[in-house]
Parts: structure tokens; sequence; C-alpha cells
């Protein structure tokens, strides 16, 4: 018999079958239910859109990760998770060049400046979105309609509610993402879609969107008895702007959320306060992207206040 | 019949859920391997301080002779399988030491023991009878810790142990050896609980199965009387470690740096409680042991009875060889077990298995960089941080390790098995608790 060679490590002998690639794709998979609904409604600038950011965050990524002399790691798909993600939050009519420029700032200086895949400190789509609306906010707040409605450009629903008092809501629209809006944010039904995968695939823990659309629905519920007239109810304020999207597929964003149980409830519940304090009462309509980006900045400090108890004391 | 719910609540909270692959052995009926030609018997089979060889290059032995001793507290004595003459003592393999003191014995085939056998009856002996007979056989913990077991047994003076828990979780995968046994050796099982129940006085006496072994619980079921009393845990990882144990069915929380008995709680393996029958009983010290030897590598793979000191080399000759050459070969089990290269390592007491893992089996994947998923976090039974720890670890950021107490880590590897950017968190905690040691 001859003696075979065995190599040896430490144990754990044996792995789980999760996957860091494997839950990138999941997201990935998830989010082509409003890949495709958000070309459906907006057509070739969707498509333009989506490609142009997808490659310009990959590019960037490569071009950085060599240029810092660094592993290349566009294989494990988070460049085009941010891509895509990105392409999502932007407004349809918005020029290509920015969303080039957005994305560069997205991969580069939000993830790649930080330490690159799991050092970032801000979910890197919603930074590059924060920078675009710093430096372009004209651009960023002029609506186009779906391809589907009559009018050519239109303000969103959250617009119409926050700034005319406009309290004639079409729920289904809403639901399906027939109204004005970001590329990818205004179907919460693609989006519900691709969040239910997650779910099954356990690539995203339930605790955080829990906690968020908690928070934005007891809120509203509470403005919408006390003041009928102005404020919408629970239903709009989840399924107008960009709620769904930020809370399934932003703030679970494992790299820039707390991995403490207690932390990612707190950090849900700061997210649905933030956002309803901006939409209800601040300057801008919608306040889904700072309340992210604010509770991010917030994440280590979380981590830490929220340790567990230490075992048998 | 069995409450399934109160089951799946009889639990601690984080581990994981294992593929369990104990099909390949569990079905199979024990099958004793006749001692080989030659033993390597190691001097060093427990935890504690090292025995001293007694014999010497030329001397002849019988089965059950004393081969090496020591005077301290913590040992436990090595004792001959078969009788035969003394070739050498040196440095052998050793599974856990990498190379120690081993004597190596030619075996004459006379099996002639060393003295006419003895029959005892323990309800005649007195608790430190039992103890001198238990510490003299060499018994250490057979689930793999091989921690002496009379020092356990020796409840220290104010200490009261009143509940003896008895580990028949078997959580590793592959492993079947304590579930064979209880089926198989059910009434010497229960003899030697019922042995170190009357050690302790303990008040309550508990059999902890996990529920992926159900035929175990019947058939102690028809054998035992109360105080003994089965509880059937949910199968998860690590389940028969004695804090999750403790845990699960007490609902207590063994305090940091304490040990069982801080909570009036001892926990013996199952094996340990068949041997000590042995040893009291029939005055058999411990020479040999059931292993599973398992793994997809193998042709015939099952629970064998294996003299201490058989090479694996001489079991895999006995039971027919390999199927494919194995990728990975690992002394104990699969999360917790040591990886081997020779085939030229003995068996020892603390042997629960021997796994023979394929390239497929015992992947090892390429490491990402921590995507702070929490999986570690939320799969960790002592509540510990593993992604903080490396993080401080990695980036030698001693100052801040101390507040996340590596040193309360368990070692049971369930943060690196659900790790999906496949990082070693339990190499780095390991490294961690050595640094917090070296600094006290
Ligand atoms: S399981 Fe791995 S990737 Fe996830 S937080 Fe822990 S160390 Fe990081
Ligand atoms: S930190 Fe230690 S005790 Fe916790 S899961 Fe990892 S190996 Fe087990």
């Amino acid at each position: 018999m001859n003696d075979p060679k065995p190599y040896l490590s430490p144990g754990p002998h044996i792995f789980g079958n999760q996957e860091t690639p494997r839950m990138v794709r999941d997201v990935i998979i998830a989010l082509m239910p409003a890949v495709a609904v958000s070309i459906y409604f907006f057509r070739i600038r969707a498509f333009l859109l989506i490609v142009i950011s997808m490659a310009a965050c990959v590019g960037a990524e490569a071009a950085i990760q060599f240029l810092m002399k660094r592993k290349i790691r566009i294989t494990d798909g988070s460049a085009v998770v941010t891509g895509i993600l990105f392409a999502m939050i932007i407004p349809p009519a918005l020029p290509l060049w920015m969303a080039a420029l957005g994305s560069f700032v997205a991969i580069g200086i939000a993830k790649e400046l930080f330490g690159g895949l799991g050092s970032n400190i801000f979910n890197p789509a919603l930074l590059g979105r924060a920078f675009l609306m710093a430096a372009f906010p004209t651009f960023m707040t002029a609506w186009n309609a779906p391809i589907t409605l009559d009018a050519v450009t239109g303000a969103t629903p959250l617009g119409l509610v926050k700034f005319s008092h406009n309290l004639d809501i079409s729920y289904l629209n809403l639901f399906l993402g027939n109204v004005s809006g970001c590329i990818g944010e205004t179907s919460a039904a693609a989006l519900l879609l691709g969040a239910g995968y997650l779910f099954l695939r356990k690539t995203i823990d339930w605790r955080i969107p829990l906690s968020y659309l908690g928070t934005v629905a007891i809120i509203s519920f509470i403005t919408e008895k006390a003041s009928p007239g102005t404020y919408a109810g629970p239903a709009f304020h989840l399924l107008a702007g960009g709620v769904i999207i930020g809370a399934f597929f932003m703030a679970t964003d494992p790299v820039t959320s707390p991995v403490t149980k207690a932390g990612r409830w707190i950090f849900g519940i700061g997210c649905g306060l933030i956002t309803m304090v901006i939409r209800l009462w601040g300057g801008l309509p919608e306040g889904v992207m700072y309340s992210i980006l604010l509770m991010n900045g917030l994440t280590p400090i979380l981590n830490r206040i929220t340790r567990p108890k230490r075992y048998g004391t | 019949m069995y409450n399934y719910t109160a089951m799946l609540s009889n639990t601690f909270r984080g581990g994981v859920c294992l593929a369990e692959e104990k099909e390949l052995t569990v079905g199979k009926k024990t099958k004793e391997i006749p001692a080989p030609k030659e033993l390597i018997v190691p001097l060093c089979q427990h935890i504690g301080s090292p025995n001293e060889s007694i014999v010497k290059e030329g001397d002849a032995v019988r089965v059950g002779q004393v081969l090496g001793d020591a005077k301290a507290f913590v040992s436990a004595p090595v004792h001959s399988p078969i009788s035969g003459t003394v070739k050498s003592v040196q440095n052998f393999f050793h599974p856990v030491f990498g190379k120690s003191p081993a004597v190596l014995i030619e075996n004459d085939e006379k099996h002639e023991p060393l003295s006419t056998s003895v029959k005892n009856d323990p309800a005649r002996l007195s608790k430190e009878e039992i103890i001198t007979i238990v510490r003299n056989a060499g018994i250490v913990g057979m689930g793999g810790a091989a921690f002496p077991t009379h020092v356990k047994l020796k409840v220290p003076e104010g200490k009261i142990i009143d509940t003896l828990i008895i580990n028949g979780a078997e959580c590793e995968p592959y492993l079947t050896g304590d579930h064979r046994l209880m089926i198989e050796k059910t009434k010497e099982v229960i003899d030697g609980v019922n042995i170190v129940s009357r050690v302790l006085g303990a008040k309550k006496v508990i059999i902890a199965v996990e529920s992926n072994k159900l035929s175990a619980v019947f058939a102690m079921k028809k054998v035992i009387k109360p105080p003994l009393k089965i509880e059937v845990l949910k199968t998860k990882y690590p389940q028969g470690g004695e804090k999750q144990l403790i845990k699960a069915i007490l609902k207590k929380e063994v305090p940091p740096g304490k040990l069982p008995l801080d909570v009036g709680v001892l926990v013996q393996n199952v094996g340990t409680c068949f041997a000590i029958q042995n040893a009291v009983c029939d005055g058999k010290p411990l020479t040999e042991r059931c292993v599973t030897f398992t793994g997809s590598c193998l042709k015939e793979p099952g629970n064998y009875i294996v003299k201490v000191g058989t090479r694996l080399r001489d079991v895999i000759d006995y039971c027919g060889g390999f199927l494919t050459p194995p990728a990975k070969i690992i002394s104990g089990g699969p999360m917790m077990g040591v990886s081997q290269y020779t085939l030229d390592v003995p068996v020892v007491k603390g042997t629960t298995g021997v796994l023979f893992l394929s390239e497929k089996e015992a992947a090892i994947c390429e490491e990402m960089p921590c995507i702070k998923c929490a999986k570690c976090v939320d799969s960790c039974p002592l509540r510990l941080l593993p992604t903080d720890i490396m993080r401080m670890v990695k980036y030698s950021k001693w100052e801040y390790l101390k507040e996340l107490h590596p040193s309360d880590c368990v070692e049971c590897g369930a943060c690196s098995y659900v790790c999906p950017s496949k990082i070693p968190l339990t190499q780095y905690i390991k490294l961690g608790k050595i640094k917090e040691l070296n600094k006290r």
C-alpha cells in the first residue's frame, strides 16, 4: 500500500456552504426583478445608466486595486452589486457621465480608499449618490415620468405629498412602480420579490428591515392620525421613495451595519426615525439616503455599546 | 414517547447545525480488531504531569502491566494492552503532541494476564477505594479531552456536586462510537453511571443524548431506574461541550474561568462510564477503546474496538484499506480533531475517531476579507465576537483584546465553520488567547 500524502491544517476541517462570492451573487440575482422593471418603465435610459454604472464600478475597482498594488478582486462581484445599486437610486434623466463619475466616487473613495471589501464604513452606492447630490443638485432632482405615463416630467409622489399636499395617491401604481422616481426604487413589488429570495437564501438578516420598516410605519401611522390632511399614512410612506430598496438592499449591507443583534435593532430603528424626520419636517422630500449613511457612521459605536453580556456573568 | 417540542427547547444559544455524516457507520455493529504484531504505546495519553517509563528495553510485559506512571495527582498510568517484549522506549509519533516518548512492544500472541481476573461488587467498595481503582486503571476522559478521571471524581472540600450529567451527545459529525456503545453496552454504561453517581453523591443524574440518537435513548430507557433520567437535546454543534450541556439542561452558565463543579455540576462522558465499570467491576485497566474509523476514503468504515497503541496503518490493513487515497487524516472529530500526516500514529485513550477525508470533504477554500456578516457572532456559543477578536489579533491591537475575552473561547470551531469568507477565526482566537495569557 502506498502511503497517502495528507495535508495538515488546524481545525475545523469541514466548512459550511455559505461563501462570500455566493452571497454577493445572491444580491445580484435578487436585484434582477427591479432591474427588469426599471428597464420596462424607463427603457433605454435605465438600461444605459445601469450598464454604465456597472462598468464604471468594476473598472474603477480594477484600476484602483492595480494602482494600490492590491490583489485584483473584481471577480468577487461586489463592484457589480455597487454598480447596480447605484444605478437603482439615480434619476433616469441623469447624464451618463455623471453616473460614471458617481460610480467612481462610490468605488474609488467610499470603498477602496477605506481599505476595500469589508473595510468601508459607508455604503459605497449611497456615498456615490450623496456626492452627486452635493455636486449636481438640479440634475439629481429632475424627474422623468415613466414611459407608461403621459407626462414627460413629473414630481415624485413624495414631492407631491410634501410640497403640494396632494394626497390623491394610487397605491397600485406605487406598488408596481408606475410613478416618477429613481430608476430602481419605485417598484416595491420587484424589490420585495428580490428581498424574499435573499431571506430564503439566508443572505440577509431580518432584524434591520423589520425595525426600519416598523419604525417608518409607526411614525407615519401616528402623524397621519394626528393631522390627516397634511401627512400620508403608513402604506404611502412604506411604498413611496426609497424605503424598500433602502431597508432590504442598503441598510442590510453587512459591511456597514452592526454585527450584534441589539446593534441591528438600533440601526434599523435609527434609519426609520431619521428617514421620517427628514420626510415630514426636513427640507427634502426623501431621507432614506442620509438616514442610512448617518447610521453607517454610527455603526462602530453601536458595535461597541451593544456587545453581548459575557457568558456566565 | 418523547415530547418533541420540549426537546427542541433543550439547547443553548448559538452553535451550528452540521451535516452529520454519521450514516457511514451508525448502523454497524462494533467489531474488535485483534492486537497487531507491534504496539506503540505512548507514555503520555492524558492532560497533566507526564509519566515516567517503568519498563525498559528487553523487559517482558504482560496484559495490564503498568508501563508508565507519575507521582503527581493530575496524571494517569499507562498499561500494556498485550503480553510481549519491550523493544524500545523512545520518541514516536503521537496524534496530539507530535512526537512523545512511547513504549514499543512486540506481541507474543500469548495474551498472558498480569494477575487472575478480579470481580468486584461496586456496592461493597468505599468511595475512596473506587477513586483509587479508577486512578490505577489509568482512566481519562474518553470524549477526547483525556483529563484524568479520578481528579474529577475527587470533589474538593466544601464543594457539592448536585447534578451529574452523563454526556452522550456526541455532537461531532462522523463519530458514532458513543452511540454504538449506548446501544451495545447499555447495561455496562449504566452500571458505570451508577458507580460515578455513588462516588459523587449526586442528587440528580441526567443522561444527555442528542435527538439524532433516539435508538440509544430507547435502549437506555429499558434499563435505567430513578434517579437516572434521560434528556433528549436538540442536535446542534457543540451540544456536547460541557458548558453548552449545562446551559441546555440546567439553564445555568458556568462563569468565566470556573469549572462546572463551581455551579454544582459534573459532566462525564458515556465512554468514560463504560471504562469505569470495566475497571471497578472487572479489574480491567484502560487499554482499549471504541474508535470510529470513517470517511469516504475507507473501504470498511465502522466502529472498532482497538488496543491503545495500535497504529492507524494496522487498523487500515485489517479493515480492507482505502478506496481512494485520503486528502486529509484527522484524529478526533472534524471540528476539533487534529490533522495527521502519517499512518504511523497510534490510537490513544482519547481517540474518539479517525477520519479519512477526500479532497471534496475537506476542501480548503481561499480566504477572503471579512464582510462583517456576523454569522460567526451568531454561531458562537460563548457569545464572543469572533470577527472583532480576529481583527484585533490581525492588526496587533492587543490593548483592545482583553475586553473581548478571547480566553472564554472553547475552541469549538463553529465560527470558522460558518464564516462565508473562510477566515480561520478559531486560529486567530487561539493566538489571541495565548497573547492574553502571556500578558498576565
Ligand atoms: S463570519 Fe467571517 S465574514 Fe462574517 S463577520 Fe465573521 S469573520 Fe467576518
Ligand atoms: S470563538 Fe471560540 S467558542 Fe466561539 S465559536 Fe469560535 S471557536 Fe467556538
